[in-house]
């Protein structure tokens, strides 16, 4: 499928393709038609992570060039991130050179007042260090936006701008790369859901790289990825559940902290913070989330595995061909796609905490 | 709004009434964002108000650069948490002595627009959709009589403030037209107050016949306090804020 190379002009106007597990029936419309498509009680849960500016460069005392990609924030000043050799996104991941010359203790400075030092480096792979800014709170954040861009994508036409990777809700930045699948959503769109009687709610989830350019590093995406869930959000998919909703996650950064959370707490959704390592794919049987709004992704992306949690691989082969056709666009800006079960896959009400 | 706990982003927080609205806020318990051009005044106020017990950020930006805004929103997120409560009170005035429209060059009246109008559209923008998801938030753009009273020689000035009041109104109107609005915005004219944007403007004025910033800003507090009473999109007058509420009382 060919990706949209630059963000769209209109994004009410975008592709959406309902996939209906249940009935396997496949129906084309508009991102405008959502509120069509789903009914009064379902609830659409976000992830409300903004994006990082999280691309910055950075030269080791021996004067070797790097990309920085922060992943995840650790703690205060650490921060997990991935490298790359000299080059720059024009190039694809995968053509990036391999990083060479980093060892735990090797400086990386990208200007004066910004500078970390590598204290971890991955066993898997060189690409992946934990680094230490020699900044912290203000500071660190004050360069990290002054010198970081977000990261770009090779397939595009021209370099994006930090505004061109918000949704249209984000607060925090723990995102490294947007959670696309909420962009393009609108206000405009939310409000006629929330009309309709469709709950909105959200999680904050650390959204990681979609690429690291490393064929090993690569197949261990998603790496594990913090998440944040409010009060209210537990409280809107309990009070759904209770009234034959169904919970639509946007995006697979929000099935996975929605249903990492009901791993860590043995079948019990928790509102608070945590961390997930969880892997969904064919196979996996969910416990809450009962349709998924994403981009389009291709059979060979890890995003598609998670796709057959919720549908065979049959019906979203036979989806994305009928996409293909009907000129539907891949990648961070491209179309959407909705998957829905019907209802029933959902928790039992006692379990809901 | 109940005030404690809540996060704060405040522009123009370094002088005048934005630093007396930071102090006052950080006294009642809010973590605050302070956002000013000039890094050394900014961190006199960060760490006056640390020095009172309270916790403050300051980001050194200019509103009126539309690369700056983002980076704003992101690090006071970042540093103090989801805004719940935003305060637009950066503005200028544009080049003084104020000359006649006649004689203002039409790229000083961009830059006052760019700062006054356009800037906190811009970060409104960033953050409303926020304020919005999670069900809670005030905004309070700082406005002045010179909205609505054409005073010669205040052209660009007061045409800014004009349209972000009318904005104000607009945004209020939108969000609240067909379904309650969690997030209540207004704009306040403070009156006029001893400050430097005031000594600047109007040299000769008398200091003593001028309000200290500290009270108006305990009044823009009390507005936020009640703000689930006020109209959305109210435009409201601090100098008449007192009798308002001896009214209801």
């Amino acid at each position: 499928m060919k990706p949209a190379d630059q963000p769209p002009a209109d994004r009410m106007a975008q592709k959406l393709l309902l996939v209906d597990v249940s009935s396997k029936e496949l129906t084309h419309g508009r991102i405008r038609d959502l509120p069509r498509f789903l009914r009064s009680n379902d609830v659409l849960v976000v992830n409300d992570a903004a994006t990082l500016p999280g691309s910055l460069r950075a030269a080791s005392d021996t004067d070797r060039r790097y990309e920085i990609r922060l992943l995840s924030h650790r703690r205060g000043t650490e921060w997990d991130a991935v490298l790359f050799g000299e080059g720059d996104w024009r190039s694809p991941t995968e053509c990036r050179p391999a990083v060479e010359g980093v060892c735990v203790g090797t400086r990386l400075s990208c200007a004066e007042d910004l500078s970390a030092d590598v204290i971890r480096v991955s066993d898997v792979s060189s690409r992946l260090v934990t680094i230490r800014f020699r900044q912290d709170g203000p500071a660190m954040w004050s360069a990290i936006y002054r010198l970081g861009s977000p990261i770009q994508y090779s397939y595009l036409s021209h370099a994006l701008d930090l505004w061109s990777v918000q949704t249209a809700y984000g607060s925090r930045p723990w995102a490294a790369e947007m959670p696309s699948a909420g962009r393009p959503l609108s206000w405009e769109l939310l409000r006629s859901l929330m009309r309709q009687g469709i709950g909105v709610s959200w999680v904050t989830h650390e959204t990681g790289l979609s690429s690291t350019g490393d064929q090993v590093l690569d197949g261990l995406l998603p790496l594990p990825e913090r998440f944040e869930i409010p009060d209210v959000t537990v409280h809107a998919i309990h009070v759904a559940k209770s009234r034959g909703g169904r919970i639509i996650a946007v995006g697979t950064s929000v099935v996975r902290a929605l249903e990492g959370s009901m791993t860590l707490h043995d079948g019990r959704l928790v509102s608070g913070s945590g961390e997930t390592d969880l892997k969904i794919r064919k196979g996996y049987t969910r416990q809450v989330v009962d349709g998924l709004l994403t981009g389009m992704h291709d059979p060979s992306e890890s995003h598609f595995r998670l796709l057959e949690a919720f549908a065979e691989p049959e019906l979203l082969c036979q989806a994305h061909s009928a996409a293909e056709d009907a000129g539907y666009r891949s990648h961070e800006f491209g179309d959407s796609c909705l998957v829905l079960s019907e209802t029933g896959l959902g928790i039992p009400l006692a379990k809901v905490a | 709004m109940r005030l404690e706990g809540k996060s704060a982003l405040i522009t123009g927080a370094s002088q005048g009434l934005g630093r007396a609205l930071a102090l006052g806020l950080a006294e009642a318990g809010v973590k605050i964002a302070l956002v000013a051009r000039q890094h050394g005044p900014l961190e006199e106020t960060v760490h006056e108000i640390r020095h009172r017990g309270g916790t403050a950020y300051g980001i050194s930006a200019d509103i009126g650069d539309k690369r700056a805004i983002y980076p704003v929103a992101g690090q006071a997120a970042a540093l103090i948490g989801p805004i719940s409560l935003l305060i637009n009170n950066a503005s200028t005035l544009g080049p003084t002595p104020l000359p006649l429209l006649l004689d203002t060059d039409c790229e000083d009246l961009e830059s006052t627009l760019a700062t006054n109008t356009v800037g906190p559209f811009r970060l409104i923008k960033a953050v409303l959709g926020s304020m919005m998801l999670r069900g809670e938030g005030v905004i309070v753009n700082i406005s002045s009589d010179a909205a609505v009273v054409p005073y010669p020689r205040w052209g660009p000035y007061s045409a800014s403030k004009a349209a972000l009041d009318h904005l104000t109104r607009i945004w209020a109107e939108e969000l609240s037209h067909d379904q309650d609005s969690p997030v209540r915005l207004f704009s306040v004219d403070p009156g006029e107050m001893n400050t430097k944007m005031h000594a600047d403007a109007m040299p000769d004025a008398d200091p003593a016949t001028l309000a200290a910033p500290a009270v108006i800003a305990g009044k823009i507090m009390s507005m936020i306090r009640q703000s689930d009473e006020i109209e959305n999109g109210a435009r409201l007058v601090a100098t008449e804020w007192e009798e308002a509420c001896d009214e209801a009382s």
